[in-house]
């Protein structure tokens, strides 16, 4: 059984709070080094809210809570974004 | 003739729905929630550990953790996505056995797990009968999807309190906030209250 998602799941939340598609960008990983798509994260959504790990390391990348038109977003575990801007 | 007709008053409460928090709706089943991958810990490798704020701590290996006195706490549980289920059946060591071995005066814990799940809780939701650290589940050894070995059990909390894959507690001075209390979720979680999220 899968467990887990990839982070596509979580253009929705995002496109509400950025401006550019982070789903399209690439990520390093603080924790582990490990460098890919910011979409391959595992998101796991069988939660009280939505939570990316790195495919690598299973670090907590990103922690999405959502109540109603209030969103909490954790990005402590992040690390690097590169980000196409056009 | 009166304008409001008999048994308009909405439906009659039962006995079941005075044990069901606001908000919350029952179900039958155990739904599984899970925030990363499933821990699997062998009974030969399982350990459980309290550190007192003074930075002692005690550790039990699974042999001494199960010749500890046993209890069977049956009880309501509340999910914070809005399930109950009435009537679960446990069989764990109550928290007030395990705390009789820690020389502690402090006012917070924070449950730690394996896989990096922590959460956090006053001592006192510890004490006096409330919780318990659990190892079977309606008579059968707890799966690993729902929290085994073990798992920390605090019914009168939000369920997301009662900490899966527990590794152990550690007693603090402060309040500090555990995995989803970081992230939005209520610092203390009453389900009687609906304490859901920051500023309920």
């Amino acid at each position: 059984m899968t467990e887990y998602l990839d982070a596509n799941a979580l253009a929705g939340a995002l496109s509400e709070v950025f401006s550019v598609d982070l789903t399209s960008s690439w990520r390093r990983c603080s924790v582990c080094g490990h460098t890919g798509a910011f979409a391959e994260l595992h998101v796991y959504t069988d939660c009280p809210g939505q939570v990316a790990r790195c495919p690598s390391c299973q670090t907590v990348v990103l922690r999405l809570v959502r109540s109603g038109d209030t969103l909490w977003l954790d990005l402590g575990g992040t690390g690097c974004l590169r980000v196409e801007l056009r | 003739m009166g304008i409001i007709s008999r048994g308009f008053g909405g439906r009659r409460r039962t006995a079941e729905d005075a044990r069901v928090p606001p908000g919350q709706y029952l179900t039958d089943g155990f739904p599984v929630l899970s925030a990363g991958p499933t821990p699997r810990v062998t009974e030969e490798d399982w350990r459980f550990s309290i550190t007192s704020e003074a930075g002692d701590t005690v550790t039990w290996t699974w042999e001494e953790f199960l010749a500890l006195p046993q209890e069977r706490p049956h009880t309501d549980i509340h999910c914070v996505t809005r399930w109950s289920k009435l009537d679960t059946e446990w069989t764990g060591v109550g928290l007030d056995t395990l705390l009789e071995s820690v020389d502690t005066a402090a006012d917070f814990a924070l449950a730690y797990s394996h896989g990096g799940y922590t959460t956090n809780l006053p001592l006192e939701d510890l004490a006096g009968g409330q919780a318990w650290v659990v190892h079977a589940f309606g008579g059968e050894p707890l799966a690993p999807e729902h929290g085994g070995p073990a798992r920390l059990l605090v019914p009168h909390l939000y369920f997301w309190k009662s900490a899966k894959w527990i590794k152990g507690v550690r007693l603090l001075d402060h309040d500090e906030p555990g995995f989803w209390e970081q992230a939005g979720y209520h610092p203390y979680g009453d389900p009687w209250r609906e304490q859901r999220y920051w500023g309920d």
